[in-house]
């Protein structure tokens, strides 16, 4: 294990030795950044039959931070963003093993409801997925099912705004979703998101569909996002993670690697498997 | 680039002699093949036609009010088709009735919630053997079934419930197909905010697989409408004076009294049974319509 640098304050390092036994395993740097914790993975695995897809990770993530998920494909990165909102649920034949933790209560404990936990834990996809209904209607879906008692076309409106896509839309609320363009299908998809008021934000990849330029307003809004909600972010590009996340967690062959802030992390990386990465040497 | 490619891997470079391209010879076989194919359209098409200008020739005259209005009579100036085809459109509901929301029900079980294991497997696989047990097997466990055990007589219920088993595979088949067309990233996104799963069937995956769920529905009706076999063994039979009213009548349908007519020697006959058999083109044609009608209106709704 390396020594901890100290320039970021309340890092510390994780035990080498896993609790409940099993082989010694070496844990790189993993720091707990300061601050409340949002969510928090504890020697979480995810089993997809026989093999192992995540390998004891435990990370802790901030709350109104944006954390980036980095690492080249099939390390894991998609497998645990999926967890913290219990999609994983979804996928036959996967067993998810240790803990994550929303607020400190389990998300895998007993009488725990997915449903509620999507809810409160949001998700933007990789592709654009808007419903084929009209954009008022694609918005308005997640608050009618969840009971929701205000002012719709308020909330439509507040939604439509804050994922930066209002000024586009806003005079043709009846429009099929499926009449715009990519990147703007893309923040109606987080706009829906946002409607049902989630506490987190997981983004899995959001703008590896985009051009550079949808790409630039789905950075800019990220950005604006962190005021309000914690996000949580898969990139395959790093140049992406480096512009919009405050941490970097990188992960490899199912193990998090490395975890730190953004900038140490891509200007001082402290594990060689780290530097080969952001240096494009392997991935 | 290609260039330094070339001269990077000598083993790529050029050399025209080893292609033999052939292309006007390629195009040929494309235009054979595409002969073949336009042949094997018209063959379908030469009898189609044949068959229609026949019966036209044959029944056209006969096709008046009265023969729409009237009972079958000895009397062939006299003889209708009234209570074959309300008996068809009677068994025509009540079989889309009873088989599209058992059909659908099923499809929505195994592609939604069955376990993806051995014994959801072996029932596909059952449903799949289904769909391709003769009509007249249908018929006898109509009659053993429905007729006999259940004592329901020689009735248009009892007809009606034998041709939603016979079309049931079908449409659980097509149902399913249209489900799994469904793309997985809209269950995907209906779920991420929170939507159950019945949330997420009834609000995605079943108004985006209804069209289809239609069309294969819609087209095994058309065989149902079609079907004398079974329903023979049920009961129906070629003589019936009075259209039904009830679910316990007795019934016949057109291509019964089809049938009866064509077995009958005298031309007057044959020539009933040809307009019989344009008032039955005549119904498929109104119930693809429709088909394409609820397909439009659904794809539309988008």
């Amino acid at each position: 294990m390396q020594e901890t640098t100290g320039t970021a304050p309340g890092t510390t390092d994780i035990p080498a030795t896993r609790p409940g036994g099993g082989p010694e395993r070496r844990h790189g740097p993993v720091i707990v950044p300061p601050g409340d914790i949002e969510l928090e993975a504890r020697n979480l695995s995810v089993l997809y039959g026989e093999t192992r897809a995540l390998k004891h990770i435990s990370i802790s993530i901030p709350d109104r931070r944006v954390v980036a998920f980095i690492g080249p494909s099939g390390c894991g990165k998609s497998t645990l963003l999926r967890c913290f909102n219990r999609m994983n649920d979804l996928i036959p034949g996967t067993r998810v093993e240790g803990e994550a933790l929303f607020h400190g209560e389990n998300l895998y404990g007993p009488g725990v409801d997915p449903v509620d936990v999507r809810r409160r834990i949001g998700m933007v996809f990789q592709k654009p997925n808007p419903f084929p209904k009209s954009i008022y209607d694609n918005v308005a879906y997640g608050p009618r099912i969840n009971g929701f008692r205000g002012n719709m076309d308020d909330l439509v409106e507040r939604s439509l705004r804050q994922a930066a896509l209002w000024d586009e839309v806003k005079d043709r609320l009846d429009a099929s979703a499926l009449a715009l363009s990519g990147g703007q299908q893309q923040r109606l998809c987080i706009a829906r998101a946002l409607a049902v008021e989630p506490e987190v934000l997981l983004m899995d990849e959001p703008a590896s569909a985009l051009d550079p330029i949808a790409t630039q307003k789905i950075e800019d809004l990220i950005y604006q996002l962190k005021q309000d909600y914690t996000v949580v972010i898969v990139t395959h590009n790093m140049q992406q993670a480096a512009r919009v996340s405050d941490y970097t967690a990188f992960l490899y062959m199912g193990e998090l690697i490395e975890y730190g802030p953004t900038e140490q992390l891509f200007t001082n990386p402290r594990e060689d498997r780290t530097e080969a990465y952001i240096t494009g040497r392997f991935g | 680039m290609s260039a330094q490619a070339t001269a990077r891997h000598p083993s790529a470079q050029r050399d025209p002699s080893r292609f033999e391209p052939r292309i006007s010879r390629r195009h040929h076989v494309g235009s054979i093949a595409m002969v073949l194919f336009l042949a094997a359209t018209l063959v379908g098409l030469v009898f189609l036609v044949i068959l229609l200008v026949d019966i036209w020739h044959d029944g056209a005259h006969r096709l008046t009010a009265d023969f729409l209005r009237n009972p079958p009579s000895r009397l062939t100036s006299r003889a209708g088709i009234w209570p074959a085809l309300v008996g068809s459109v009677w068994v025509l509901v009540l079989t889309a009735v009873v088989a599209f929301p058992l059909g659908v029900g099923t499809a929505i079980w195994l592609e939604e919630y069955a376990p993806n294991n051995r014994l959801t497997g072996i029932i596909e696989a059952n449903i799949a053997n289904l769909a391709g047990v003769p009509s007249i097997v249908y018929g006898i466990l109509g009659l053993a079934v429905f007729v006999r055990a259940l004592a329901m007589g020689r009735s248009v219920i009892a007809g009606a419930l034998t041709l939603a088993l016979l079309i049931l595979p079908v449409v659980i088949i097509a149902s399913q197909e249209a489900i799994r067309a469904v793309p997985n990233s809209m269950r995907l996104g209906s779920y991420a905010l929170g939507a159950t799963r019945w949330e997420t069937i009834r609000h995605h995956v079943l108004p985006h697989a209804m069209p289809g769920i239609l069309t294969g529905t819609i087209l095994a009706l058309s065989r149902a409408v079609g079907e004398a076999a079974p329903l023979l063994l049920v009961g129906a039979v070629g003589f019936v004076q009075f259209a039904p009213r009830g679910l316990q009548d007795a019934f016949t349908v057109i291509p019964i009294q089809i049938f009866n007519w064509t077995s009958r020697p005298q031309a007057e006959f044959q020539e009933l049974a040809a307009a019989g058999s344009i008032v039955l083109l005549v119904l498929l044609l109104a119930m693809n319509a429709v088909a394409i009608l609820l397909r439009n209106r659904y794809a539309k709704r988008r």
